[in-house]
């Protein structure tokens, strides 16, 4: 039962085949079995889950059930979940117990879906393998010496190793693509303003969305289903009529033009990785795909253009924790201005203290121009690159991650490394275009390799039916690690 | 430009972050790294390019001026370090 796909679950609780009680029990289980060992999750909270479980069968037996009622999905612990411990995998959040639902939250509850828990993440979404976290690293469930990437990572590890059959992750510059990838799940990043942002912990605004993480295209859409809508509550939140994500999953991909942007198969791309992609792109010749090679000329410079904007939001957002309202407040203090940094020198990691402090100083007096306002041109010939792409093509693939799963401890002490494993999905934020990661093969080690597919704007359900023809006729996305079923 | 301590001092101080002389040296080292990094950027010419603030350039929307939150603030106040009457404490700031 447990490495059923959303939809599979759906249909077994339709059909009576089991409860939600029951299936709520049986992740229970495994999460109690197998958790301590990979730290996926940081909250698991067995009463509040059967709780809603019951509530969900009950919902079912009065005739009230909507497909994914009664099934359960973990969130990341980014989202605020009304009475839930709310960390966002930081000291400073440790004994925050969120009194409100972030949207999203609020929306999968409404649906009748079942929270497992809250999972592990970056602390504040700030990493790539989640080594980040104050309450520990997550293992990949494929090699547990190895990181199963950020900072979404406790969300890709905990649906890899059948610890949830779907779960919510968000993406400021790849944080839901690049753990897919590293665990061979899939993962979908939509359009910038899809998803609300309300709740969701803030790391960087104009780049921060939220989105579904699975087995399978069509559970994603199943998901963004149930995510998606407009909320009046986040500013940037789109007006759009509502949309079925799975409405095109059936279409043939025959005359479908692949963009393949020479830039993402350069210097840096390792070779197993190109091969499972390139096998990929073949798959989908065979289906009657052609493709075409696009440039993007502008992609090198997203990583630093990134890394300018992303602490410079960062550190406007995070100047919240100042230990008065909420969170950690330190013990000992001379006066206001101590209790403010001491605070914030205690609940903060190394990473987002070194981020805020590059954040501060590209927004500081002298610097903002030559700095912030500079990124934020480049930002746009990095969008407009993908919008002449998109002349001449339907999607874009590439690798997600330049490798497969990197050790533990491998890249920590070298910021720079760990910013370069992002290089191929931070262009997509900075555009705020949809993007997702597909399971496409495994390296020599057994590691997964994550195929990236970006759409263009609002083309979610384009992107869900090409990745969903990809999967009738392959079956990486079936594969689970040993030891875990 | 080579980042000086006296910049990450006066960084510290500006995000209100206590670092000691030991660490600000530390993360000058790792800082200098990654603008090295930036510094990438700072070579292109971009003049003619309108910013771009946001990922999509859409007007904001305006909403009615009404009040649409209940005051809930005992609530809100239960997960904070120190409150009295309503009120949040914090040191004493005007002798």
């Amino acid at each position: 039962m447990s490495n059923a796909t959303l939809k599979e679950l759906s249909a077994q609780l339709a059909a009576g085949a089991c409860s939600s009680v029951e299936l709520a029990q049986d992740y229970i289980n495994k999460i109690n079995k197998i958790n301590k060992s990979l730290g996926c999750y940081i909250t698991v909270d067995a009463q509040r889950t059967l709780e809603q479980a019951k509530a969900a069968d009950a919902r079912r037996a009065a005739g009230d059930a909507v497909p994914l009622t009664g099934v359960p999905l973990a969130h990341k612990d980014i989202f605020c979940a009304e009475g839930w411990l709310t960390t966002c995998g930081s000291k400073m959040l440790s004994n925050f117990v969120a009194p409100y639902d972030a949207h999203v939250v609020e929306r999968c509850s409404a649906a009748g879906m079942v929270t497992l828990g809250k999972t592990n993440m970056d602390e504040f979404a700030m990493g790539s393998s989640n080594e980040t976290s104050h309450f520990g690293p997550v293992r990949n469930p494929w090699n547990t010496a190895t990181v199963p990437g950020g900072s979404s990572g406790g969300s890709a590890a905990a649906v890899a190793a059948l610890l949830a059959p779907a779960a919510t992750g968000t993406d400021t510059g790849g944080s839901i693509r690049q753990p897919a990838s590293l665990t061979g799940i899939c993962g979908l990043k939509p359009t910038y303003g899809l998803v609300s942002r309300y709740g969701m912990i803030a790391f960087a605004s104009s780049l921060d969305q939220a989105g579904p993480m699975a087995h399978t295209a069509e559970d994603l859409g199943l998901l963004l289903n149930v995510m998606a809508g407009h909320d009046p509550r986040d500013s940037t939140s789109l007006v759009r009529p509502a949309e079925d994500y799975n409405r095109d999953l059936a279409r043939p991909v025959s005359g479908l033009r692949i963009g393949l942007p020479r830039e993402f198969f350069a210097a840096g791309l390792a070779p197993e990785v190109q091969r499972a992609v390139d096998a990929a792109v073949a798959e989908y010749r065979k289906l009657g795909a052609t493709v075409v090679e696009i440039g993007l000329p502008n992609m090198q410079l997203s990583v630093p253009v990134y890394y300018v904007l992303a602490p410079a939001e960062a550190s406007s957002n995070l100047s919240r924790y100042d230990g008065v309202r909420y969170g950690h407040r330190a013990a000992e203090y001379a006066d206001l201005m101590d209790m403010y940094k001491r605070t914030r020198a205690e609940g903060f990691g190394a990473e987002v203290r070194r981020r805020i402090l590059i954040g501060t100083y590209v927004l500081s007096h002298g610097y903002y121009d030559a700095y912030y306002i500079h990124a934020q041109k480049l930002r746009r010939l990095i969008a407009r690159d993908f919008t002449e792409a998109f002349k001449q093509c339907d999607v874009i693939m590439g690798p997600t991650s330049p490798t497969t799963a990197f050790r533990l401890g491998e890249k920590s002490a070298d910021p720079v490394q760990m910013y370069l494993s992002d290089i191929y999905t931070i262009a997509v934020n900075l555009a705020g275009l949809p993007g997702m990661s597909i399971p496409c093969g495994f390296d020599g080690g057994g590691l997964p390799v994550g195929l990236q597919i970006i759409g263009n704007y609002f083309d979610e359900a384009r992107m869900l039916n090409v990745a969903h023809q990809y999967q009738q006729v392959t079956d990486w996305h079936r594969r689970a690690p040993q030891g875990v079923s | 430009m080579a980042l000086k301590l006296d910049d990450v001092q006066r960084a510290a101080h500006l995000a209100r972050i206590a670092v000691d002389e030991t660490e600000a040296k530390a993360v000058l080292a790792q800082l200098t790294r990654v603008f090295e990094l930036i510094e990438q950027m700072r070579a292109v010419d971009v003049s003619g390019i309108e910013p771009m603030a946001h990922a999509q350039d859409l007007m904001l929307r305006p909403r009615p001026d009404q009040v649409t939150e209940q005051d809930q603030h005992r609530r809100f106040q239960q997960v904070a370090p120190e409150v009295e009457n309503g009120l949040y404490l914090v040191p004493r700031v005007i002798e």
